[in-house]
Formats: C-alpha cells, sequence, structure tokens
C-alpha cells in the first residue's frame, strides 16, 4: 500500500525533471538552431563560449537577465507585465501528457514513464496549445505599439485557421489507435505491419498508415508555433518583431523560451503521433531507452524545422490564409474521411487490404491537391500576363 | 513546367540547403586566423623613410591640403646638417593623423611628392577616448633596424641639400 506522500513525491519528482528537460531543451535548442543555420549558410556559428560554443546559452541567459527592461509609456501595465507569462506556461503544462517511455521497478515500485496519462490527451494537447496564443494576442495589444498589434492579430488569425487542419490530423491519429489517450496511441504504433500473411520488417508509425496526414500535421504546427515559413507575427522585415517589439530582458526571454519550447513539445507530439514516440529496438527490457528514443526523433523533427526555416522565405499573408483555408482544411478533412473509411471497411469484410489501401488513397488525394494547386498557380499567372 | 512543380520546387529548394551542409564554412577564425590583405588595401598610414633612415617627408602639408576629411595636421621646420630629418630644406616637425576622422581614401598618399605618406595593411585600429585616436609622427614612422639610422642624425655638410624626388612608378598590381 502505497503512502499517499511517496505517490506526491514522484509526482513532484517527475514534474521538475519535465520542467528541467524542457528549460535546458530550450537552452540547447537555440544553440541547434544556430549552429545549424550557420551550417547551411557556410558559417561555423557560435563557437566561442566553451568547447563547441555550448557555454553560449548560459551567456545569453545572463545578458538577458542584466539587460533593462522597458515598458512603454501607455502600455497597459498589468496586461503587459503578464502576457509573457500567459505565452510560457501553456507551452511548458502542455508536455504533462507526452509519454517519455513505459514504467521500470525502482526503489520497489513502479515507477511510470509519463506525468499524466489522461484518456483525453489529445484533447488537453488541443486546448492548451490554442491557449497560448492568447498571450501573444495581449502582449500585441498591450504594447501600445501598431506593429506589435498587428503581430498579435495576425497570429491569432493564423492559428485559428490552421488549428482546424492540425486538429484534423490529430483525429485522423485517434481513429486510427481507436483511443484519445497519448500512451494508447504509441501503444497502437508498436506492432510491425502485416499486410494479409505478409510481416514487414517495419512497425507500424502512423506516418507509414497516414503520410498525407504526417505532411499536414507538420505543416500546420509549423504555422501553430509561427515558425519560417509561417513566422508572419514576428516578419522582421515588416513588423520590425511582431507581438514581442516592446519587450526587453527577461521579458523578451520569456517569449523566447515560450517560442522553442513550444517547437519542443510539439516535436515530441509529432513523434507521438506519428513516429512511434519512443518506441525503438529493445525499449520492450529496456523501458529507460523511451525517453533516448523519444529524444533522438525530437531531434530529427527539430532539424527539419530548421531546415525549413533556413530554405524558404516566408509566405505572404494572404497566401498564407488561403492555402490554410483552401488547402489544408479540404485535404485534412478528406484525409480523415478516407482513413475513418478504411478502418470501417477492414472491419466489416475482415480483410486488411481495405486497411492499407488508406495511405495509398490519402497519397492519390495529395498528389490530386498537388496538380490543384498548379492549376491555381497557372490560372494566376495567365491573369497577370 | 510539370504538374508536381508546387512540390518539386520545395524539394528541390531543401536539397540545395542540405547540400551547404557539407561544405567547408568560410569563417575565418579572426583574432586567431587573420586574412591577407588585398596588395592595394588602405589602412592605417606609415610614414616611410630612406634607406639610410633619413624621412622622406619634407613637411610640404599638400596632404594636409589634400585630405577631404582634414584629419591631417602638419608643422614643417628647417634642416640642418646637425640636426638632419630629411633631405633637402624642411622637415615635418609635427605629424598627426586623426584616425577618427580619416576616411582611408589614399587621397594624401597620391598627393605625396616624395612618396613618404603610404596608406599601410593596418586595419586593427581602436582607441579608448577621442585624444588617443590623434597618431602624432612617432607612432606613423616607419621603425628603423638599427639606432643610428634615428632621425635626427648628423651627417656630412652638404650632402643633402637637395631635396630628393623619387622615381614615380605605376602600381605594380
Amino acid at each position: 500500500m502505497l503512502s499517499d506522500w511517496t505517490l506526491w513525491l514522484e509526482w513532484f519528482i517527475k514534474a521538475l525533471v519535465v520542467i528541467f528537460a524542457l528549460l535546458t531543451g530550450f537552452a540547447y535548442l537555440t544553440w541547434y538552431e544556430r549552429r545549424a543555420l550557420a551550417r547551411i549558410q557556410s558559417r561555423i556559428g557560435p563557437n566561442r563560449a566553451g568547447p563547441f560554443g555550448l557555454l553560449q546559452p548560459i551567456a545569453d541567459a545572463v545578458k538577458l537577465i542584466f539587460k533593462e527592461e522597458l515598458t512603454p509609456g501607455r502600455a497597459d501595465r498589468i496586461i503587459f507585465f503578464w502576457a509573457p507569462v500567459i505565452t510560457l506556461v501553456p507551452s511548458i503544462i502542455i508536455a504533462a501528457v507526452i509519454p517519455w517511455g513505459t514504467s521500470f521497478t525502482a526503489f520497489g515500485r513502479n515507477i511510470t514513464l509519463y506525468l499524466a496519462d489522461i484518456n483525453v490527451g489529445v484533447l488537453y494537447l488541443m486546448s492548451i496549445a490554442s491557449i497560448a496564443v492568447y498571450g501573444i494576442v495581449l502582449a500585441g495589444w498591450s504594447s501600445n505599439n501598431k506593429y506589435a498589434m498587428l503581430g498579435g492579430l495576425r497570429s491569432s488569425a493564423q492559428m485559428i485557421s490552421y488549428e482546424l487542419a492540425l486538429g484534423l490530423s490529430f483525429v485522423t491519429a485517434i481513429i486510427l489507435a481507436n483511443s484519445m489517450s497519448l500512451l494508447d496511441i504509441v501503444n497502437a504504433q508498436k506492432s510491425l505491419v502485416h499486410i494479409g500473411n505478409v510481416t514487414l520488417p517495419f512497425p507500424m508509425w502512423f506516418v507509414f498508415v497516414q503520410p498525407v496526414g504526417a505532411v499536414i500535421f507538420w505543416i500546420a504546427t509549423l504555422a501553430e508555433v509561427n515558425r519560417a515559413p509561417f513566422d508572419m507575427p514576428e516578419a522582421e522585415q515588416e513588423l520590425t518583431a511582431g507581438y514581442h517589439s516592446e519587450y526587453s530582458g527577461m521579458k523578451f526571454a520569456l517569449f523566447f523560451m515560450a517560442e522553442y519550447q513550444k517547437m519542443i513539445v510539439i516535436c515530441a507530439i509529432a513523434a507521438t503521433l506519428y513516429f512511434g514516440g519512443f518506441l525503438g529496438p529493445f525499449v520492450d527490457r529496456f523501458p529507460l531507452l523511451g525517453p533516448l528514443y523519444l529524444l533522438i526523433k525530437v531531434v530529427l523533427l527539430l532539424f527539419g524545422m530548421i531546415w525549413v526555416r533556413a530554405t524558404w522565405p516566408r509566405i505572404r499573408y494572404d497566401r498564407l490564409m488561403s492555402f490554410g483555408w483552401k488547402v489544408m482544411l479540404p485535404l485534412s478533412l478528406a484525409i480523415t474521411f478516407i482513413t475513418a473509411t478504411g478502418i470501417v471497411l477492414a472491419d466489416q469484410f475482415h480483410n486488411q487490404l481495405y486497411f492499407w489501401a488508406i495511405p495509398f488513397v490519402s497519397i492519390l488525394i495529395g498528389l490530386f491537391t498537388v496538380v490543384m494547386i498548379y492549376r491555381e498557380l497557372r490560372r494566376k499567372a495567365y491573369e497577370r500576363a | 513546367m510539370s504538374v508536381l512543380d508546387p512540390v518539386v520546387e520545395l524539394a528541390r529548394g531543401l536539397w540545395t540547403t542540405l547540400k551547404m551542409m557539407v561544405e567547408k564554412p568560410v569563417t575565418y577564425q579572426y583574432p586567431e586566423q587573420k586574412r591577407e590583405v588585398r596588395p592595394r588595401f588602405r589602412g592605417r598610414h606609415v610614414l616611410k623613410r630612406y634607406d639610410n633612415g633619413l624621412e622622406k617627408c619634407i613637411g610640404c602639408s599638400l596632404c594636409a591640403a589634400a585630405c577631404p576629411a582634414d584629419a591631417i595636421f602638419v608643422e614643417a621646420a628647417e634642416n640642418t646638417d646637425e640636426r638632419r630629418f630629411s633631405p633637402g630644406e624642411r622637415y615635418a616637425s609635427t605629424y598627426e593623423i586623426n584616425m577618427l576622422r580619416c576616411i582611408y581614401c589614399g587621397y594624401c598618399e597620391d598627393a605625396c611628392p616624395t612618396e613618404a605618406i603610404v596608406l599601410g595593411d593596418n586595419y586593427e585600429l581602436s582607441f579608448f577616448d577621442r585624444r588617443s585616436a590623434v597618431y602624432d609622427k612617432e607612432m606613423l614612422l616607419e621603425p628603423v633596424p638599427t639606432p643610428e639610422m634615428l632621425t635626427p642624425q648628423k651627417v656630412e655638410p652638404g650632402k643633402y641639400n637637395r631635396r630628393s624626388v623619387p622615381e614615380m612608378k605605376d602600381p605594380q598590381d
């Protein structure tokens, strides 16, 4: 029989571990991004502070702490103060439901490698992810600065538009796993792929079942965390820095922190939903490998984000909106429909071939979308000529 | 243009940046590793000497007249055979360049009749106050290999009474 306080202690320690992992992850993600971007641009990147520049985040943190904090005149002081906090808190607490392993035995008790496995985990993710936009809008509004205001407005419009596609790609993973709990979603990706009697040597990650869903998820998350090429809310050339133009010192650091923690968390979610989460070889026998596998997947996905940032130019705002509403939303609806149909047909006729028709039909629909985009671009070019 | 262009073009962009990852960075690790300046680079000024150590500068102030930023100040004094600084009648008793005013245009170099002032290859100039940005003659003069070549020199009378005009050559590079 567990006494109550040991359970509390366990939760407390695990929560501390998650927060600590996110804070260190944020610091070293900035270093990782700067180094990777530099290499893509034929530079070296920060390499002065410590070996390979590994102490650079600490130097940055010290600098930001000692910087003067300015509050613009006629700003709404209370909201101006709380906006960074409102932005930061969701980006930390969203990590609570992400499983980083199964469980192991230590000190004579079973310790689970996740903070909370709630049965509406995905709903929790959706709701917390949309709370983050409040901070950004409030920051933009309270700054008493038109550029900050525009950044905040853009951000809210963008998040609302892409949240639909994001939600539908969540739904795809939910119906594939038949559960809203993230742990169940990961476990549903455990078995090897077998079509009829043939077993293929790779696990049933949902990215193989629903590749188009994974792509939609990826694009929507880029928009959701305001990353390039969807970083309209902080477009430097147009809005100076967007919603955090007026923030300096530690308040700015909080926004920065929130943005990078959101990147980490959203990559962890992408890994969980579509890339098998903490699953990997031997993870059943050594559950402590789970966090390692998740970390590797997150680092690879983060490289994808940095790579995209280094490559593609920022998309124009009206195109961003029309892409969100006219392409992403119908496509994700179609993907959800196809997935659901495939599962129901496979169930009804007891034939897995229906299930494995899902990726092929989805890719066909994706190609159809690309063709439609191509036609639209051709039409626009014709009108301009 | 093919039908799949919207995707193919994006992928080509990604491939271009990924290829750059394996290329060697062009960065110089600056304070430790410096790049050679170009032959005609215009850096900090140097006041040249003849081979025997006499200064080339004759204190004519043409450089100060040519300077668009009014950065050069020259004061001339008479040479004697007892105390000879340069061949000819006069030498620069004061020669100051304000490095904060200087725009490194090289007009002083062009104006100089004796090729005394040359813009060198030192670009690492920094000062803690404005006063130390004014470089005087001692800082600008070329160093000498042996102390007896320092100016003023005691020379045999009449040998350096005429100022020497250097042979002006076109740049070789």
